[in-house]
């Protein structure tokens, strides 16, 4: 039982960085319907950024952090609403998405020759120890983890579902011709969707960061597990983000566990074959229909 | 008349290209420089530019100067065979590299078709068993290495079972495949056998099943990145119990990756700048100062695999690419003839290596040399 709580516990904090990408990827749906090919490298380069940032400017590491997260939300939020979105959204979803391939792989190679191939220390804000619970040992690390991504998470449902902005935000998602016949501005709405999206891959990147170090290539694995769980738990629901991402990381813990490493990948996979097989539109997910 | 003297000089010019040229040895160094090998790759090449460097600046092997040119593999098989094969068909002497065993494995027929030495940093015991008369370690290969490290389970830590974690890898399979055997010898009882995946990036359900086998140690036969990852989720699950490993586990880059995780872990170590040995720590310091940061065994690897190059050039007085492979071919080279090789070298038939080693400790952050063991075959 200890050992299986163990599994659990592992497998939540790593679904609730899957989660926070996974909410990445249903908000630009949600504004734009394409899919960020991109979010993966969305939560690697943060965490490359703030020790650029360490390193060029011999910053300590929270004006470094604080450099470094301001500098991608402002490249990656406003930049990448403005350069790649606006103007790729005009000739479809299709391009849009291609162009978001083309800046994954840019992101990535670009942290690779800018900074480098090799894997770097990140610091932890979190000690290397651990607690007891029900007799299983719980990494600090993972506990900090839940707690941060689901503070976030939570904060992100009051905002969008409490606030006056949030429901603007919400009702531009939703329709937005409507949604500016009311008066609100659609566009400005639009950008913020894009900086919380750059917000939430920068708390992803902070936080995972210690853990899978900082490498170029960390968003390959981080962007197709997230990808996987907004599928699951279904594309135009941030819940359904959530849920799809512990679910993907709980499955993946437990693959490991009591399945096999080297199949982990491939479970994941399988979850993602049946839950397309039975309900298409996602665990939480709503139907979406389309007249032509 | 002017128009002949334009002839004349673009003829002379045109001629000394080749006598330019001449005067210039090409060496292809085909390496991981990105990928999950980047790690090993780039201290690779670092010891392979200081070689270079020193070299050229004494005059060269044999009065022509060393040019060097590297081949990013991406830590990946298809990418290695075909930089392997470019730089044979570009005339490389010598092909240096790569380091991961399963890129070696991919591409090494080609080299042994072409009749060009190929001096790889590969561990795999797999690699010399196919009677590949080309193909040259500059490390240890894992049968030479996994009895060390069995005797050192059984005698030091006095383990009566271990937990087995090894990267599903050539290197790793490899290893795994070299020490069951030796451990069974040994009378240790293997508690649990984990495989996990190259690149991997969580470890944590991999720490938590070897904690929960509860073995007297834990033996890692991880890549480096992979190392410091693993040694994180080791500590944060709360395991206690003796990590041992061979070089991988203990290098330089582990240590810096891993922080306060490294500490305490012990294991077998085929090349370090911290052993007792002056001409290793004249290399470090030379190294530290070149490029900035601390060489693993790798960075060792790249720049003796050079040295190897000069010594068997000069033994046999001429530049002849089979010769190289001819020369290397059970020799012994000792520092004596060619500082560069740093220690006493025995190179076997089939191109593993005999000398010595050690054991070793991190402690606060550095890796602690604890004795040297012999040679195989003194």
């Amino acid at each position: 039982m200890a050992e299986f709580i163990a599994y659990l516990i592992a497998g939540i904090a790593t679904g609730a960085i899957y989660a926070l990408a996974a909410i990445g990827f249903t908000l630009v749906w949600q504004t734009s319907q394409t899919i960020n090919f991109a979010q993966g490298e969305f939560v690697m380069l943060p965490a490359v950024l703030v020790l650029l940032a360490i390193k060029l400017l011999g910053a300590p590491i929270w004006l470094g952090a604080l450099i470094g997260i301001a500098a991608f939300i402002l490249i990656f939020g406003v930049g990448f609403k403005l350069t790649v979105v606006d103007p790729m959204i005009k000739h479809g979803v299709l391009p849009l998405a291609i162009a978001t391939m083309a800046l994954s792989i840019i992101m990535k190679e670009s942290a690779k020759d800018g900074f480098s191939a090799e894997a770097q220390n990140f610091p932890s804000f979190v000690p290397s120890q651990t607690i007891q619970v029900f007799g299983a040992s719980i990494s600090l690390q993972h506990l900090a983890i839940i707690a941060v991504a689901f503070a976030v998470i939570g904060a992100l449902q009051w905002f969008v579902g409490g606030t006056r902005l949030g429901r603007q935000m919400q009702a531009t998602a939703q329709n937005p011709t409507v949604a500016r016949i009311l008066g609100i501005p659609v566009e400005r709405m639009v950008l913020l969707t894009f900086v919380i999206n750059a917000a939430l891959a920068v708390v992803a990147s902070v936080l995972i960061s210690p853990i899978y170090l900082a490498k170029f290539s960390n968003g390959e694995v981080i962007g197709l597990f997230a990808f996987i769980a907004a599928i699951v738990g279904g594309f135009n629901q941030v819940r359904g983000a959530l849920v799809g991402g512990l679910i993907v990381g709980i499955v993946d813990s437990m693959a490991a566990a009591y399945i096999s490493t080297q199949y982990r990948l491939a479970v994941p996979l399988v979850l993602l074959v049946v839950v397309i097989l039975l309900k298409p539109e996602g665990l939480m997910g709503r139907k979406e229909e389309r007249r032509v | 008349m002017k128009k002949h003297w334009i002839i004349a000089a673009a003829l002379t010019a045109g001629l000394g290209l080749p006598a330019l040229a001449q005067d210039k040895v090409k060496l292809v160094d085909v390496i991981e420089l990105s990928g999950p090998g980047a790690t090993s790759g780039t201290n690779w090449k670092s010891g392979v530019d200081l070689a270079v460097a020193e070299i050229n600046a004494k005059g060269g092997i044999l009065g022509k100067q060393i040019e060097i040119v590297h081949y990013d593999t991406q830590s990946n098989p298809g990418n290695t065979r075909a930089a392997v094969q470019r730089a044979i068909d570009e005339g490389t002497y010598a092909v240096l590299g790569p380091v991961f065993s399963g890129p070696i494995g991919a591409s090494m027929q080609i080299a042994q078709r072409a009749e060009i030495a190929q001096i790889v940093g590969g561990e795999a015991a797999g690699l010399t068993k196919q009677g590949n008369q080309y193909l040259f370690r500059t490390s240890l290969s894992q049968t030479a290495a996994m009895p060390k490290i069995a005797n050192y389970l059984k005698n030091t830590v006095k383990a009566g079972s271990v937990a087995v974690v090894w990267v599903n890898n050539d290197f790793g399979k490899g290893g795994r495949d070299a020490i069951l055997p030796e451990l069974e010898k040994a009378g240790i009882k293997v508690a649990v056998d984990v495989a996990t995946e190259q690149g991997q990036a969580d470890f944590a359900a991999d720490a938590i099943k070897i904690k929960n086998a509860n073995a007297d140690a834990v033996f890692v036969y991880l890549n480096e990145e992979e190392s410091a990852r693993f040694l994180r989720a080791a500590k944060q699950q709360g395991i206690t119990k003796p990590l041992i490993g061979e070089t991988t586990l203990l290098g330089a880059k582990v240590i810096e990756l891993a922080g306060d995780a490294a500490n305490g872990v012990k294991g077998h170590v085929g090349l370090s700048i911290d052993a007792p040995i002056p001409a290793f720590q004249e290399f470090g310091k030379k190294f530290i100062a070149k490029f900035n940061y601390t060489p693993d065994h790798n960075g060792l690897k790249g720049y003796m695999a050079v040295y190897m190059v000069k010594w068997a050039t000069e033994k046999q007085k001429k530049f002849d690419r089979k010769g190289v492979a001819d020369t290397l071919r059970g020799a012994t080279i000792k520092p004596s003839e060619e500082p560069g090789i740093l220690i006493e070298t025995t190179i076997e038939q089939n191109g593993d290596l005999d000398r010595e080693s050690f054991l070793a400790e991190v402690i606060n952050g550095k890796q602690v040399i604890n004795a040297t063991l012999p040679k195989l075959k003194p």
